[in-house]
């Protein structure tokens, strides 16, 4: 069973199906129950899909999240893909959609999720994770409170630890 | 020098403690090796030729007296009682177990030490002068800014795996550049504009590597308190748009290229646009804070003694050689600073025992308020030393072979480990520089040839800085045989170039004789008042291919 675990800690079951980017020529046929569609078909179909509780939305490492501006908080929940968890181009993804786009829903990774990774993703945005298969959520928490603070502001705080300090 | 608070410490330990998990969950197949691999390069772990290799961070370049006593016992305990002083001033083990590097840096982390981002696809330790805060050129301190981008750098959540390592060099002084800061990733030039405010000249996608280039400026003029917000828009372009595909045009010159300089300073401001008043501005207060890390040491109110030093000068050549190659002037009246050359021939450049690492901390303790310098020419400085001691000083660096005067001469030349050690590299290094000293060992003739930087990499990655050296060597494989290229030209300084190779390869034997017709060929051609450079700049390559190839 496919589980999820909140910037909080709490696992839960995952409801969203990831739909894959459809291939050349093929046409997309989304199933029932909530989905994730990918941002360049949600763009192409935004009239009749934003607005749907049971609509979400992917980004892949090389997505602009300006796509969805006007648009983000209108998505119930919004992945971002890590190809590899070595390609951080998530990371700032992450940053752009809370902090320029003022993004408030569910923000979840997925992907080549592990565990060393977590706390940067949640410092940067995220608040829920899709952790690879063959990885143990139930050591995730105590991961995603490693270090009790950071050196920089980013999406969890505005208080660099230089304010803190001040 | 900076102290750390509670907090510095407290992520430290928590830093400690969770390499410490991640080492044990790698030993207990927990994570595979790709999976370990950033985790540990982010910790300064590389597995290499013979053994892993450890690399240690000196934040630009400053050590305490105890610091070196700890790294000297870490030596003797973990590994082979010596160390490596590296071209980006760090330090080096060669010969640790993997399963003891957790406790290796829980000892560094007492003395407020780490090996936090010294390898990874993160940004690196930020590098400066290595007489920053003591030299009377400089427009300011650089050292309260270098610390504040370690702070920054450290653990950012954002940056921890961009498309390929990262490096940023501060410099202050207007005519000089010991932070080669325009062969770095961002280069940082300390500057006043004309209202006399502090700022910094800001240079992107300079680097060495397979692919180097010299750094574009794009911007004249960053006011200081921009610093932060400007640097995380210039990481952020790269981090989304850097290429990925290709580690080995991963690096951010290779994106400034792509999107010209111009392309890449307009993504920069546009992006700093939405953040440059953001929570990351700094404030006045954290620029004041960080300074009064930085105080001057207690100086003594002193006299310039240049009488008794101009005696001492006539009655010894060795003090007088010394004084003129290895000490420098220092801001502060009656005070001098002093450089120990570690390139003693017949020890590998940079090496240092446990033992001179401890005579180190001693000499620092007695002649410079306990502090040293690391430079990436892989030499060690005395910053605060009373002129009224530098005889006795002489003195005792003597014995320990710390006082060959050879700075910046030919046989000051930088090298890294080479095929001796480094499993990147394609042909050995240490061997070329000592057959190059040997070659060259009179010290009265190196004097005579001026400033030559003689920089040799064992391989294209370019730790030895060839594309930046007068003369650089960089050794190549062939089929199976070493051969080394020669390039001409190169420099780190503000008239920032990249050689030109010379012509086909060599191998080791002959070396020592190109390297000689080299200097014949400058040595005929130079007029009085040119150094090597100048002449090569003059008079082009050809001559030095002529007599090279004939």
């Amino acid at each position: 069973m496919p589980e999820v675990i909140s910037s909080q800690g709490v696992i839960s079951h995952d409801d969203w199906v990831l739909v894959e980017r459809p291939a050349e020529g093929e046409t997309l046929t989304l199933p029932s129950g909530p989905v994730l569609v990918p941002l360049d078909y949600w763009a192409a179909n935004a009239g009749e899909l934003s607005g749907r509780g049971d609509i979400g939305v992917w980004l892949d490492g090389h997505d602009d999240p300006d796509v969805l501006a006007a648009f983000a908080n209108d998505l119930p929940v919004i992945a971002i893909n890590f190809p590899k968890f070595s390609d951080g181009r998530g990371y700032s993804t992450a940053r752009l959609l809370r902090e320029r786009h003022g993004y408030r829903n569910d923000l979840r990774a997925v992907g080549d999720v592990l565990l060393d990774q977590l706390q940067f993703m949640k410092r940067c945005g995220f608040s829920s994770f899709v952790l690879r298969a063959d990885k143990d959520i139930g050591k995730a928490a105590s991961c995603l409170n490693f270090f009790s603070q950071g050196y920089q502001a980013a999406t969890d705080t505005d208080e660099p630890l230089f304010r803190r300090r001040a | 020098m900076y102290v750390y608070d509670e907090h510095d410490r407290q992520m430290l330990a928590e830093r400690v403690a969770q390499f410490r998990d991640q080492t044990q969950r790698a030993l207990a197949g927990e994570l595979s090796e790709e999976e370990f691999l950033p985790l540990r390069l982010q910790n300064g772990l590389y597995v290499q030729r013979y053994a892993p290799m450890f690399r240690i961070a000196v934040p630009y370049g400053m050590l305490r007296s105890q610091q070196l006593r700890r790294l000297a016992r870490i030596t003797r305990d973990y590994d082979k009682g010596y160390a490596h002083f590296t071209t980006r001033q760090n330090i080096q083990l060669n010969w640790p177990q993997l399963e003891e590097v957790p406790d290796i840096l829980a000892e560094l982390a007492e003395v407020e030490m780490h090996a936090n981002q010294t390898s990874g696809n993160c940004i690196r330790n930020t590098t400066t002068d290595q007489f920053a805060g003591v030299n009377s050129e400089e427009v300011t301190d650089p050292r309260p800014y270098c610390e504040i981008i370690r702070q920054w750098s450290t653990y950012h959540p954002e940056f921890a795996y961009l498309p390929r390592k990262f490096k940023i060099a501060v410099n202050a002084s207007p005519h000089s550049d010991r932070a080669a800061i325009q062969v770095h990733d961002i280069g940082l030039q300390i500057v006043r504009n004309a209202a006399g405010e502090l700022g910094f000249k800001v240079y992107v996608g300079g680097g060495l590597g397979r692919t180097p280039m010299i750094g574009a400026v794009i911007r004249e003029f960053l006011p200081e308190l921009d610093l932060m917000t400007y640097l995380e828009a210039i990481v952020r372009v790269y981090n989304r748009f850097g290429r990925r595909d290709n580690k080995y045009k991963a690096r951010i010159k290779i994106l400034v290229k792509a999107l010209t300089p111009e392309g890449y300073r307009q993504k920069v401001e546009e992006e700093w646009a939405h953040i440059k008043d953001s929570p990351t501005r700094l404030t006045r207060a954290a620029i004041d804070a960080m300074k009064k890390h930085f105080t001057e040491p207690a100086y003594a109110d002193l006299a310039d003694c240049s009488d008794t030093l101009a005696e001492l000068r006539f009655r010894h050549k060795t003090f007088n050689d010394w004084l003129t190659h290895n000490v420098h002037p220092h801001k502060r009246a009656g005070y001098a600073i002093v450089t120990l050359t570690l390139k003693k021939t017949g020890v590998p450049t940079g090496d240092v025992t446990d033992r001179q690492l401890e005579q180190i901390a001693d000499l620092a303790d007695a002649y410079s308020f306990g502090e040293v310098r690391v430079t990436h020419e892989q030499n060690v400085v005395l910053a605060d030393v009373r002129q009224d001691r530098l005889f006795e000083l002489w003195q005792a660096l003597t014995p320990l072979d710390f006082a060959i005067a050879n700075l910046n001469t030919l046989n000051d030349m930088i090298c890294c480990p080479g095929g001796d050690y480094c499993s990147l590299a394609n042909a050995k290094s240490i061997p070329i520089a000592e057959a190059i000293q040997r070659r060259f060992d009179n010290l009265d003739f190196l004097y005579d040839l001026g400033r030559i930087d003689l920089n040799i990499s064992g391989c294209m990655n370019a730790c030895g800085h060839h594309h930046v050296g007068h003369i650089g060597v960089l050794g190549v494989d062939k089929k199976g045989q070493e051969f080394y290229q020669i390039s001409l030209g190169g420099s780190s300084q503000h008239d920032a170039s990249i050689g030109k190779i010379l012509g086909p390869s060599f191998a080791s034997e002959a070396m020592p004789d190109v390297v000689e017709k080299i200097i014949d060929v400058y040595v005929n051609n130079r007029t009085e008042e040119e150094e090597f450079l100048d002449t090569y700049r003059r008079i082009g390559i050809q001559p030095f291919k002529e007599r090279v190839y004939a």
